[in-house]
């Protein structure tokens, strides 16, 4: 055990680091943005939809759900090209990266819409609401407050799970710390600074949702 | 040389399975050592103990996955072992499953009313006799349904030790691609083949869930 630590040839690569943590925040905030939109739209789709948008619902969400996303990724960046859709290896991500959370999050947000009780609704209707206004106001809003928890939750792993696009060669902080490594040869330091990086963006991720709460939900 | 996908490739990803079926399994018995020891913790009336389970499945589940890999993959390397890339992988996915299933276990135990712990404290059983005679007997019903839920997720996760050249289904793809050169087909089966393993266990999850809450 004559092994030195030397973070400082890691340190001297900031750059690159800092370029990395840049492209991981935009493209967790891009894919939950987008991942949201998706997930809140197919579990509507799950749930008050026609029977053949819900069983196309349910191929979606269960086929997404039971594959690994690396697998996902590849098919998608590598495979596509084989039936002649070629994509850089930034969109390749934000597309795979916004289909898998928007399976993820339609399951959560159904589970939600299944929690509005019937009368609920009913009590909306009779007050004279339109339809898109009794999802939104009696709907939409409770059911989201009800799985809040369990949604941010889903959104942090997706942040950490955009780790996985760096195996496309996208430049984000993954991929940065692979660089580093290969010119510096110091693995276990580089890892350790961007494993740090990436346990403090999740913990300001999940104050930065507490905070959200409040605001959201405040009544 | 670039040759036809055959059935014989489909043949050599189906018993790559077996190498992503095994992980499965070194993961889930390494975590759930860990993950009895976290639940326990977790659930136990005094303070440092729940601290440090807090402190563990939080810094557990604030790192990714593929980074926990590379850090046992290299670090252990620094420390004088050379180990493969199982060992390595079989490390990280412990460590990994640990806090989740130390996550889901709590929360099975914490599920058992207070007042079945106090029964078991009034006949004199200290605190790991009471879990081990009255709680975990009762807790083991609410916990295998999510159990059996978090194992898809663990299939679908040993993916990510094709990373650091463990060869299982998804790094047995990336070599037939290679070779081939028909990824989406090559993925695509991958994908399939996932999918049976993943979605008979989703299913079956949810089957369990069900009788669970007919019982009561």
């Amino acid at each position: 055990m004559a092994y030195t630590f030397q973070f400082r040839d890691v340190f001297a690569q900031k750059a690159a680091i800092v370029d990395g943590l840049v492209l991981t925040l935009e493209l967790s905030a891009g894919t939950i943005v987008l991942g949201f939109a998706v997930g809140v739209l197919a579990a509507a789709a799950l749930v008050y939809g026609k029977p053949w948008l819900r069983k196309a619902a349910g191929v979606y969400v269960e086929s997404i759900r039971n594959t690994p996303l690396i697998v996902q990724l590849f098919l998608v960046f590598f495979g596509l090209p084989n039936l002649g859709v070629t994509l850089d290896a930034i969109t390749a991500s934000m597309i795979t990266l916004t289909i898998n959370l928007g399976a993820y999050t339609a399951e959560i947000v159904r589970a939600g819409f299944e929690s509005v009780p019937r009368s609920q609704i009913e009590a909306g209707v009779s007050l004279g609401m339109t339809g898109p206004q009794v999802f939104r106001h009696v709907v939409l809003l409770p059911a989201l407050k009800n799985v809040y928890p369990s949604l941010t939750s889903q959104f942090v792993l997706m942040m950490l799970a955009t780790s996985v696009v760096s195996q496309i060669s996208a430049a984000e902080l993954f991929h940065a710390g692979s660089i580093i490594q290969s010119r510096t040869f110091r693995d276990f330091e580089v890892y350790t600074v961007i494993a740090v990086l990436y346990l403090a963006l999740s913990l300001l991720m999940r104050a930065g949702f507490g905070v959200c709460y409040r605001i959201f939900f405040r009544r | 040389m670039i040759r036809e996908l055959s059935l014989t490739d489909v043949e050599y990803l189906l018993l790559a399975m077996r190498w992503t079926i095994a992980l499965t399994a070194l993961a889930l018995a390494g975590g759930g050592t860990i993950g009895l020891i976290v639940a326990a913790c977790g659930a136990s009336g005094r303070m440092l103990p729940r601290y440090l389970a807090r402190g563990y499945v939080g810094l557990v589940q604030g790192i990714p996955l593929l980074v926990w890999l590379f850090l046992f993959y290299f670090g252990l390397s620094i420390f004088g072992y050379n180990l493969p890339p199982w060992v390595a992988a079989t490390l990280g996915f412990s460590v990994y499953a640990g806090a989740f299933l130390g996550e889901i276990w709590r929360g099975a135990l914490l599920s058992i009313p207070k007042t079945q712990w106090e029964a078991g404290r009034s006949i004199g059983l200290t605190f790991i006799e009471q879990l081990r005679h009255v709680i975990i007997p009762q807790a083991i019903r609410v916990a295998i349904p999510p159990t059996v839920g978090f194992t898809v997720q663990l299939v679908k996760n040993t993916s990510l030790a094709a990373v650091i050249g463990f060869v299982e289904l998804t790094r047995e793809g990336q070599l037939t691609t290679a070779a081939t050169y028909q990824p989406f087909a090559v993925y695509l089966i991958v994908a399939a083949l996932y999918f049976c393993v993943c979605y008979s266990l989703s299913r079956y999850a949810g089957a369990l869930e069900r009788s669970r809450r007919v019982a009561r």
